[in-house]
C-alpha cells in the first residue's frame, strides 16, 4: 500500500506520484502540539506513554507551536482559555490540523446545558479535522482518530487548495 | 470545648455582635454573627489559649434567595480537636463583610473567588479581584438569578 | 497585560554603572511544564524570581452550578469524578460520605472496604502521575513511562470493575455501582506484590539520583507555621513536618482498622519543607497504600454492595460539611439541603485551590527553572484548582 511496498526493480528508482510523496511524509510524521486542558489529557499522555504508545505512528509532542503539525485539543474549553487557543492555531504553520479530542471540545461535553464559562465545541473559534467522541476517549480512540487523520491527509492533493 | 461553650464565650465577649446559634442543627452546629465585627472575632478565635483555631477550613458564599446573601466559615483547631461553624447574612444592597486575610492567610484567595462569583464584597481584602472568571466578566454567576449572557467575546456561550 | 516598569537600578560592575529592571514574564496558560491551563506571571530580576502570581480560572467548568440544577444528588457524581480527574475515586468518596451523613445512612461493611481500596488505588495512581510528570520537568524522562507502566496495570482493576478507565462514576450514595469481579483478590495480591518492587526501581532511577536533588533539595521550603496559615494540607504539608493526615487526625470510613504509618518530610537531603521532602512523602504514601490495600482485601467482608442505596435521595434541611484525605490534600464538601430532591448549595473546598495559593511564599528568591520545581512539587490538578 505504502511507498515502499513497491518491487525495486531498476535498482532503487520509486516512481511515485508527488502527491503521494508529500502526502505519505505529512502523515508518517504528524508533530502534535501538547494542548492538554483537562481529563483527556490524561488519557492522551497516556496514548503517548509506552502501553498504547503513539510514537510508532511517528507521532510525539512537541512543546510549541511552531514546530507541529496537529494540534490535540484535549479537554474543556473555556471562554477565557479560548484566546489562547487561537493564538498557537494561528501561529502554527501549514499544513496543520486540528484533532478535537473528547465531548468537551466536539460540543461542550457534560457541561453543555449550565455551564456559563464552557465554549460549546472548539470548533466555534478554530476549523477541526477529525472529532474523537468519548468521555474520556480511550487510548485506542484517540489513535483510531489519528488513522482517520491520516486517511485524511492521504486523499489531499497540491493541486486542490486545502480548504483553511 | 462543645460548640455551646464556644458560643458562650464568644457571647460574653462580643455581645451584640454574636446574633444566634443553632447547637443542636444536625450534622453540624453552627453561630450567626455580624458581618462588620467578624474580623476581631475570628482573631479571638485564633489567638485564644482555649480555642486555637488555626485552620480556616473553608470559607463559602451563599445565595439565600430573596436577595440574602451570606458566608459560611468551617474553621478547624489542630491543637484542640475542635470545630465550629460561623454563618454570617446580608442583603445584595449592602453585601459588604468584614476580611479575615489578615487572620487566616488562606482566605485571601477563598475571598476572591466568593466576591467573583457571588459579588461579595471584604472590606479590607488587600487585592480583591476576579480569580475564576476573566476579568471583563459582567455579572456574578453563582447567584440564584444569573442570567447567562448570549455572547461574550464574539463566542456565543449558550449551547 | 501591562509590564510593570520599576526606576532603572544603578547596579556597580566592572567600574561601569550596569541599569538593571525587573521584568514581567507570563508563564502559560499553554506550557508544557505547568501541569495544566496555568498562568504564572513571573517578575524577573535577571534569572531571580521577585514574585509569582498565579491565574486560575482557565479550566472554571461551573461544577458548583451544574449542583444546582441537577434532577437529583445522585447525578452530581460524574461531575464531582472530573474535579481532580486523575484519581477520580477520591472524589466521589468525599461527596458520598457527606451525603450519606446528611441522610443518616449506613453502608454494608463491604462496601467500606472496596471503598477505601479503591481510594488507595486512586492515591497509588495520583502519585504515579505526580511523579512521573516531576521527573519529566526535571529532565528525566524514563520514570515517566514507567510509571505510566505500572499505572496501566492499575487502571486494568479499575476497568474490569466498573468499565471505565479514568472516570468512574463507581461510588453511589449508599453503595456502589457494581461489585468487584470474579478473581478481584487475586489480581489485587499480584499487584501488591508486582509493585513493592517497582518502587524500589523508581528509588533507584529517581529519587536519589545526584542531578535529582541538587534539582529538588534547599529549592521551596515551606516552614510549617506558613503552611498552617495557609491551610496547606496533603503530602506538602507533611512534607512540611506536620504529622497531619485525616485518615489518622479525623477518621471516615473504616481508615481506624488498618494499621499504616504517616510518611513526614525530614530534611534528610537539604532543609525540611523542600521539594525533595514532599517528593519522598509521596513515594512512602505510596508504599503504605500498598499495605492498606493488602489488609483490605483480606479482610474483605461477604455482602450485598446495593442494599443501603436509597430509592429516593430527599435529605431533610441542614447543612454538612465533610473532609476526606485524597492524594492532593485535604478534599472538603460543604452541602446544603433544602429538603427537596436538588441540592441547594455544593460548595467544594479543593486542596490544590489552597496549596496553589501557598506558591509564592514558597517560592521568592528562587530562580526560574527552580518554580518548575517548586510547581510540581505541590502536585497541582487543574480541574479541582478550578472546578
Amino acid at each position: 500500500m505504502g511507498l515502499l511496498d513497491q518491487k525495486f526493480e531498476n535498482s532503487n528508482i520509486v516512481i511515485t506520484s508527488m502527491d503521494n510523496l508529500l502526502n505519505w511524509a505529512r502523515l508518517s510524521s504528524l508533530w502534535g502540539m501538547q494542548f492538554g486542558l483537562a481529563c483527556c489529557a490524561i488519557e492522551m499522555m497516556a496514548t503517548g506513554a509506552s502501553h498504547y504508545d503513539l510514537d510508532r505512528f511517528g507521532t510525539f509532542f512537541r512543546g510549541t507551536p511552531r514546530q507541529s503539525d496537529v494540534m490535540i485539543v484535549a479537554g474543556t474549553v473555556t471562554l477565557k482559555m479560548a484566546s489562547r487557543i487561537r493564538v498557537p492555531y494561528d501561529q502554527m504553520s501549514e499544513p496543520r490540523y486540528v484533532i478535537s479530542m473528547g465531548s468537551c471540545s466536539n460540543c461542550g461535553g457534560p457541561y453543555w446545558e449550565h455551564g456559563y464559562h464552557v465554549l460549546k465545541g472548539v470548533d466555534r473559534i478554530i476549523p477541526v479535522d477529525v472529532y474523537v467522541p468519548g468521555c474520556p476517549p480511550r487510548p485506542e480512540a484517540l489513535m483510531e482518530g489519528l488513522l482517520k487523520l491520516q486517511e485524511k491527509i492521504r486523499t489531499e492533493s497540491l493541486v486542490r487548495k486545502k480548504s483553511a | 470545648m462543645t460548640p455551646q461553650q464556644i458560643f458562650e464565650s464568644l457571647k460574653s465577649r462580643f455581645g451584640e455582635a454574636v446574633l444566634e446559634a443553632k447547637i443542636d442543627a444536625f450534622p453540624d452546629p453552627w453561630i450567626r454573627v455580624a458581618p462588620a465585627k467578624l474580623r476581631e472575632i475570628c482573631l479571638y478565635l485564633r489567638d485564644d489559649g482555649e480555642m486555637l483555631f488555626d485552620v480556616l477550613m473553608c470559607l463559602s458564599g451563599m445565595d439565600y434567595r430573596a436577595g440574602k446573601l451570606g458566608v459560611v466559615y468551617h474553621c478547624d483547631s489542630t491543637a484542640k480537636h475542635h470545630r465550629i461553624v460561623l454563618k454570617t447574612e446580608f442583603t445584595d444592597a449592602d453585601p459588604h463583610v468584614a476580611s479575615v486575610e489578615s487572620v487566616w492567610k488562606t482566605a485571601n484567595w477563598h475571598e476572591r473567588e466568593a466576591f467573583d462569583l457571588y459579588g461579595i464584597v471584604f472590606d479590607g481584602h488587600p487585592d480583591l479581584r476576579r480569580i475564576l472568571m476573566p476579568d471583563d466578566w459582567r455579572g456574578f454567576p453563582m447567584r440564584k438569578d444569573y442570567q447567562v449572557p448570549e455572547f461574550y467575546n464574539g463566542m456565543k456561550v449558550p449551547y | 497585560m501591562e509590564e510593570t516598569m520599576t526606576q532603572p537600578r544603578q547596579v556597580a560592575g566592572f567600574g561601569r554603572d550596569l541599569k538593571s529592571e525587573e521584568m514581567v514574564i507570563s508563564m502559560g496558560p499553554q506550557h508544557p511544564s505547568t501541569h495544566g491551563v496555568l498562568r504564572l506571571e513571573l517578575v524577573v530580576d535577571g534569572e531571580v524570581v521577585v514574585d509569582v502570581i498565579p491565574h486560575i480560572g482557565y479550566l472554571h467548568r461551573c461544577f458548583e452550578k451544574h449542583c444546582e440544577h441537577m434532577t437529583n444528588y445522585q447525578q452530581v457524581i460524574p461531575y464531582a469524578d472530573r474535579m481532580d480527574y486523575v484519581a477520580a475515586m477520591s472524589n466521589e468518596f468525599g461527596y458520598v460520605v457527606a451525603c450519606e451523613k446528611l441522610l443518616k445512612i449506613k453502608v454494608p461493611e463491604r462496601v467500606e472496604y472496596i471503598r477505601v481500596i479503591m481510594a488507595e488505588f486512586s492515591r497509588i495512581v495520583s502519585h504515579l502521575i505526580a511523579i512521573g510528570t516531576y521527573g519529566m520537568d526535571i529532565g528525566a524522562f524514563t520514570p515517566f513511562l514507567y510509571c505510566m507502566r505500572d499505572r496501566e496495570r492499575v487502571l486494568d482493576i479499575f476497568e474490569q470493575t466498573c468499565g471505565a478507565r479514568l472516570l468512574y462514576n463507581y461510588m453511589w450514595i449508599g453503595g456502589l455501582s457494581h461489585d468487584v469481579p470474579a478473581g478481584f483478590t487475586e489480581k489485587v495480591k499480584d499487584f501488591c506484590r508486582y509493585f513493592r518492587s517497582k518502587i524500589k526501581e523508581l528509588n533507584d532511577l529517581l529519587s536519589y539520583n545526584k542531578i535529582f536533588i541538587k534539582r529538588t533539595a534547599n529549592v521551596g521550603v515551606l516552614p510549617a507555621a506558613v503552611a498552617l496559615n495557609y491551610a496547606v494540607s496533603g503530602p506538602v504539608l507533611r512534607g512540611s513536618g506536620v504529622k497531619w493526615d485525616l485518615r489518622k487526625n479525623d477518621p471516615y470510613s473504616v481508615y481506624d482498622r488498618f494499621d499504616f504509618e504517616i510518611p513526614v518530610g525530614q530534611g534528610l537531603k537539604g532543609t525540611v519543607g523542600d521539594c525533595w521532602d514532599r517528593y519522598m512523602v509521596r513515594i512512602h504514601e505510596m508504599e503504605q497504600s500498598v499495605n492498606i490495600i493488602e489488609q483490605a482485601v483480606d479482610g474483605l467482608p461477604a455482602g450485598d454492595i446495593a442494599s443501603a442505596i436509597p430509592k429516593r435521595i430527599r435529605p431533610d434541611a441542614g447543612d454538612v460539611y465533610v473532609r476526606t484525605e485524597t492524594p492532593k490534600g485535604e478534599l472538603g464538601y460543604y452541602i446544603v439541603s433544602d429538603g427537596t430532591a436538588t441540592p441547594f448549595r455544593v460548595k467544594v473546598k479543593s486542596p490544590c485551590f489552597v496549596n496553589l495559593s501557598a506558591l509564592p511564599a514558597m517560592s521568592r528568591g528562587a530562580m526560574i527553572a527552580d518554580i518548575v520545581a517548586i510547581l510540581g512539587s505541590i502536585d497541582i490538578v487543574l480541574g479541582e484548582v478550578d472546578r
